[in-house]
């Protein structure tokens, strides 16, 4: 592979976004739209390129630094470039997903004063991704991490005057901050343990690390590489967002439609558990790290799916489908299914970035309306989004034959297959989500595109106390009126560019990505541990795979939960009221998004804030300054004063003190002879 | 170029003078000599970079001269690579200091430009003295015009901050002179290196490492002897608080590492622990004091203590690393990262401070409440301020991350929990930084004065461009600088954990 082409995949976007953020007002809004766009696209070529030649002309791994970033105590810290297959699969869904969305934000965006802020952002999002998925050091890994989360913070916040906008970003940063405490304390733990950043190294210590252990207290240690694993899914929970740290992303909704698809659906959010699959020969000689793995993948699978049924507003449904599916994809790498969390990574980015952009193209056309109460019957006046809403539903709830399917089967199956400490119950977890997916995205579409239209009423106010925000997302009200109509090309484009491989690419590539040897050494599982080969064992053609998917249990929940979704929110609407009537706690305890939220802002923030103020008034203020300086600066005073009465200038008050002196001093003598 | 270190230390101090006689009349001038002072000392800085040899840490560009002779005492310059990188700093945060004041200062203006030029001068002097007495005297030459600069053009509560500010100050400084004194009874001479090859018992080395402790902790500043820096801060003209954060808290640092390891290692290494609790002390306790002020100036002030923690932490982390691993090896990492803090700090809390001169210099208030939306009406200067608190949160890609990581990584080789208390940074840092952010950049226009607001003029751009610039290179290519140290860094460490005894 030509290095300087590799360079050129991250470099292009990044000078785009330098350009457009510095010059923004000098190439006019054309400009940057075609300068970002044009950067990314010759990135995502770039990109397939590269794909081309790990895959069909098996050219191997290029793993080289580009620069020295420091050496310090003879450790070289370096950028550099690991190009993998996991490496050039990552890097055609982030490119090709970012190229969809530049494409679709001309569209999206057209009326916005921040064009060009946005298209600048968006692009310095694709640098900072590639950098992440292209490293072969944990520095440049951190880099992009952080990196990724910086410019997720900054689009969160794009509109900057709505109060909810820069609350949700605030919050973001720190949540993702919690997670990258852990994940620094991993890299410190690589660090010592193997005296390198780099990745090749890291790796080949891995069973020796797994032999020391870390002393916590006196008596107390802990098995070396499960802190270090743990530490770096603490990073992986945080970005990949993992209960209990799943809080930020349904708030991350505030941001502009294109980047919850682009990077609170298809790329960033994925980070975590491309970082996992990365570190898969770390994580294979911790069981128990990867136990912990499973457990909170399997929780935030099925209790995140959960809150999607009793949301409005369109993009949080999806927001959440979104933690859902993260969830699986942990439970995947829990049970050490890399490659099929890896597999169900690349098809959940087009389908989930395909429902973001098709919820963006409803938006649209409903003047910034995302309260699907005031939506339904849409899919007359919009039919290519319906359609390609429907393409990505179909494929969300892993229908056979669609790539959903593919991905999702396999973990399930996968999870079965595990022996681990825990598998169980994750097993449960992701069979009842198949349920709970199904549930959720159909209400979702049948509440949109379906049923009566609601969108000609009066806008009302929320009576009951709903979850969905919509009500304070005015930027734009353009006032309603007219019936709502198919959005312009440049948006509907990009819907039908995602929709194709939301059907087809499972099916093309499970016998080679997911069963196949596709990853060949990028993904390293022992071969005990190896669950995908025995759900791939029998596997005779991606066709026959989905007929025989018909026949099991994934596919009669997401059957039931489909119909469900059909009885409940479209054929009898009145009872899924009902339902929320009588199961009223449950209900509660759903709206509430399980209290995480209500904990942080209640009980985490306040308490942080009073500790602060606590030490201040009492430590800085009262003790230090107070009692110690002040009270340092008074008692001089005081005995100045003293002296100062001492030295009075008075004749008959010296000749009275020497006097007593005498006295006292005869005294003395007197008595100790 | 010979006496190139003394011509950085006299030429800065030379024009202040210029600037004094030229008086307050004819300021035009005096700001041109001012600006051209500071500039040239900047530009002299390039040859002593590129004429540094990175291969030794033999003192380089030595000069020595009689100074007292009955004390034994000798004008002696001379610099390794930790004097170099501060020099470099503090010539470049001159130049926007100088530039700042421009059309601000309006009272005194001769005496504001003069007071900065001889304090550059001095602060260069403090880096470069390779004789303690000569240090001693630019150490505490350099309060003076610190001590005018807040009291003449401070606010409000001016005279209490800088009389707290010298005493604190000077205090401490009494007890290294106490000490240096008793050492140089014993090894008949001032100079460092040979205070640095002497001998000593461990009770001696005690106290003497207790009043180095003083000194250089007062500066640092460390838990609990910082509480004057917040009074000065705020007190001190947007000048003053950038040179005071940039510079002389490093002077802390650099005192550590230039005396308190090398002169006391068995010391050091007995009452590492004290140190290193009193620096996570500084970046937990002061990181959740940051979160609660109202003042900006306050607030970015308490997030420097908890920076400079890291300083410290990584400086006395490296006994506790041969203790746990029986290894050197990773030691050098935290010298490196509290070096590297150093600059890094220097230039990030530097530019935050001019970032909260340039809207006081528009609205007169350093309250968070009395702003929110600054963005609408300033969006470059919200770009900057955005850039600057990102880097204070040690963002990868900015210099403040550098510094950390190291600490951090080293930090882990001594035990799990410093390395996880530190890290705690993370998340404090953030949540006090961005907090301030959102509600001074963020939001909606919040009154009719940041309506009123306008964006940066020329000379402001040009500053926090530089700045920025700075912090970006640092962050991304970081690899000169700690080259520049490596040699005497190592050199450092093997003093450091020798023992004396």
């Amino acid at each position: 592979m030509n290095p300087n082409l590799l360079l050129a995949i991250p470099l292009l976007p990044l000078g785009a976004a330098i350009v457009a953020g510095l010059a923004g007002k000098l190439i006019g809004r054309a400009g940057a739209h075609w300068l970002t766009c044009l950067a990314v696209g010759a990135s995502c070529l770039l990109s397939l390129m590269v794909l081309k030649q790990v895959w069909w002309d098996g050219v191997p791994a290029y793993d080289a630094p580009v620069y020295t970033w420091l050496v310090s105590d003879s450790m070289h810290m370096q950028v550099g470039f690991l190009v993998d297959r996991l490496t050039a699969l990552m890097i055609t869904v982030v490119t090709f997903v970012s190229l969809c969305v530049h494409v679709y934000t001309i569209g999206y965006m057209a009326d916005d004063p921040g064009y060009t802020r946005f298209f600048s952002y968006i692009s310095l999002f694709t640098f900072s991704m590639l950098m992440l998925v292209m490293s072969n050091n944990f520095m440049q890994l951190f880099f992009g991490w952080e990196a990724v989360g910086l410019v997720s913070y900054l689009l969160i916040g794009f509109w900057y005057t709505r109060p909810t906008a820069i609350v949700a970003n605030l919050k973001a940063f720190i949540v993702n901050r919690v997670g990258d405490f852990g994940f620094v304390l991993g890299i410190a733990g690589v660090a010592f343990y193997a005296y390198s950043l780099d990745y090749r190294d890291a790796f080949a210590a891995a069973p020796h690390i797994a032999l020391a252990s870390v002393p916590l207290s006196g008596t107390a240690s802990v098995n070396a590489l499960t802190l270090i694993c743990i530490c770096l899914f603490v990073g992986a929970m945080g970005k990949s967002a993992q209960v209990p740290l799943h809080v930020w992303l349904p708030d991350s909704m505030e941001g502009p439609t294109p980047i919850s698809a682009l990077i609170h659906a298809a790329t960033m959010v994925t980070a975590g558990i491309f970082m996992v699959a990365r570190m898969s020969p770390l994580f294979e000689y911790s069981d128990a790290a990867l136990s912990v793995v499973m457990v909170v993948g399997a929780l935030t699978a099925f209790f995140m799916g959960l809150l999607g049924v009793v949301n409005n507003d369109i993009k949080r449904v999806i927001a959440y489908s979104t933690l859902s599916q993260l969830g699986y994809m942990t439970v995947a790498l829990g049970v050490s299914a890399y490659g099929a969390a890896i597999f169900h990574l690349m098809t959940h980015a087009f389908f989930k970035a395909l429902l973001f952009l098709a919820a963006g193209s409803v938006i649209i056309a409903m003047h910034h309306e995302q309260d699907m109460r005031r939506m339904g019957g849409l899919a007359r006046y919009m039919p290519i989004t319906a359609v390609t809403c429907w393409i990505g539903a179909l494929a969300l709830i892993g229908t056979p034959f669609f790539s959903g399917f593919y991905s999702k089967d396999a973990i399930i199956e996968a999870v079965g297959e595990s022996h681990r400490w825990g598998s169980r119950f994750a097993y449960a977890c992701v069979l009842l989500g198949v349920f709970v997916t199904a549930l959720y995205t159909f209400r979702m579409l049948f509440m949109t595109f379906h049923g009566p239209e609601r969108f000609r009423e009066a806008p009302h106010g929320h009576d009951d106390h709903a979850v969905g925000k919509g009500d304070d997302h005015g930027h734009e009200d353009h006032g309603h009126g007219g019936d709502p109509r198919e959005s312009p090309w440049v948006v509907t484009l990009p819907l039908i560019a995602l929709a194709i491989p939301s059907v087809l690419i499972g099916a093309v590539t499970a016998g080679d990505v997911l069963f196949g040897s596709y990853f060949g050494h990028a993904i390293f599982v022992l071969p005990a541990n190896d669950v995908v080969a025995k759900v791939g064992a029998d596997f005779g053609g991606a066709l026959e795979f989905a007929l025989h998917g018909l026949l099991k249990a994934p596919f009669w929940f997401a059957a039931a939960g489909v119909a469900c979704a059909w009885y409940f929110f479209l054929r009898r609407p009145e009872l899924a009221d009902a339902a929320a009537h009588r199961f009223r706690l449950l209900y509660r305890i759903l709206c509430n998004k399980f209290y995480f939220d209500w904990f942080n802002e209640k009980v985490l923030a306040p308490l942080a804030r009073g500790v602060g103020l606590g030490l201040w008034k009492a430590g800085d203020q009262g003790l230090i300054d107070g009692a110690l300086v002040n009270g340092t600066a008074e008692s001089v005073g005081w005995f100045g004063g003293v002296l100062r009465r001492v030295q009075s200038g008075y004749l008959y008050s010296y000749a009275f003190w020497m006097v007593i002196g005498l006295a006292v001093l005869l005294g003395w003598y007197l008595t100790h002879p | 170029m010979p006496h190139l270190l003394s011509i950085l230390i006299w030429l800065p101090i030379a024009a202040g003078l210029g600037v004094l006689a030229l008086g307050d009349r004819n300021i035009a001038a005096g700001r041109w000599l001012s600006l051209a002072a500071a500039l040239a000392t900047l530009v002299l800085t390039v040859p002593l970079w590129n004429g540094f040899d990175t291969t030794t840490a033999a003192l380089q560009f030595v000069e020595k001269l009689p100074w007292i002779p009955r004390f034994q005492a000798y004008y002696a310059l001379g610099i390794d690579g930790i004097s170099l990188p501060l020099i470099v700093l503090t010539a470049f945060m001159t130049v926007p200091v100088v530039i700042a004041a421009w059309t601000v200062i309006e009272t005194r203006p001769a005496q504001y430009y003069a007071a900065f030029l001889i304090m550059e001068g001095l602060m260069i002097g403090v880096f470069s003295a390779s004789d303690a007495l000569l240090f001693y005297f630019f150490w505490e030459a350099m309060l003076i015009p610190m001590f005018l600069i807040i009291g003449i053009w401070g606010g409000p509560r001016r005279v209490y901050a800088t009389i707290k500010f010298f005493l604190y100050t000077f205090l401490g400084s009494v007890f290294m002179l106490a000490a240096l004194i008793y050492m140089y009874v014993k090894a008949g001479d001032y100079s460092i290196a040979s205070l640095q090859a002497l001998p000593l018992t461990l009770v001696e080395q005690r106290w003497i490492f207790l009043a180095f402790l003083l000194a250089f902790a007062v500066k640092v500043p460390m838990f609990p002897v910082h509480t004057w820096l917040p009074d000065a801060h705020v007190e001190a003209p947007t000048g003053g608080s950038v040179i005071l954060a940039a510079i002389m808290l490093k002077m802390g640092g650099y005192g550590f590492l230039r005396f308190s390891l090398p002169v006391t290692p068995d010391a050091s290494r007995e009452l590492d622990l004290l140190v290193i609790a009193l620096s996570l002390i500084a970046v937990i306790y002061i990181g959740f004091v940051a979160l609660v002020q109202q003042d900006m100036k306050k607030l970015i002030a308490y997030s420097s203590i908890a920076h400079m923690g890291f300083v410290t932490l990584g400086a006395f982390v490296i006994y506790e690393i041969v203790r746990a691993t029986g290894r050197i090896q990773g030691a050098g990492m935290g010298l490196d990262g509290a070096m590297v803090q150093m600059i890094s700090h220097g230039l990030i809390s530097g530019a935050l401070f001019l970032c909260v001169g340039v809207l006081y210099d528009r609205v007169h208030s350093r309250q968070i409440a009395d702003y929110g939306g600054v963005v609408n009406t300033m969006p470059v200067f919200a770009a900057f301020m955005v850039l600057f608190a990102l880097a204070n949160t040690g963002l990868p890609g900015t210099s403040g991350f550098v510094g950390e990581f190291l600490v951090i990584i080293a930090s882990f080789r001594a035990s799990f929990w410093y390395a996880a208390l530190a890290a705690l940074t993370l998340i404090l840092g953030a949540c006090y930084t961005l907090w301030l952010v959102k509600r001074v950049v963020f939001g909606a226009v919040a009154n009719p004065k940041v309506a009123a607001l306008e964006d940066l003029n020329p000379r402001e751009l040009v500053v926090l461009g530089a700045l920025a610039a700075a912090v970006l290179l640092v962050g991304v290519w970081p690899a000169p600088l700690l080259k520049v140290m490596q040699p005497t860094i190592h050199h450092l460490l093997t003093q450091a954990i020798a023992t004396k005894l």
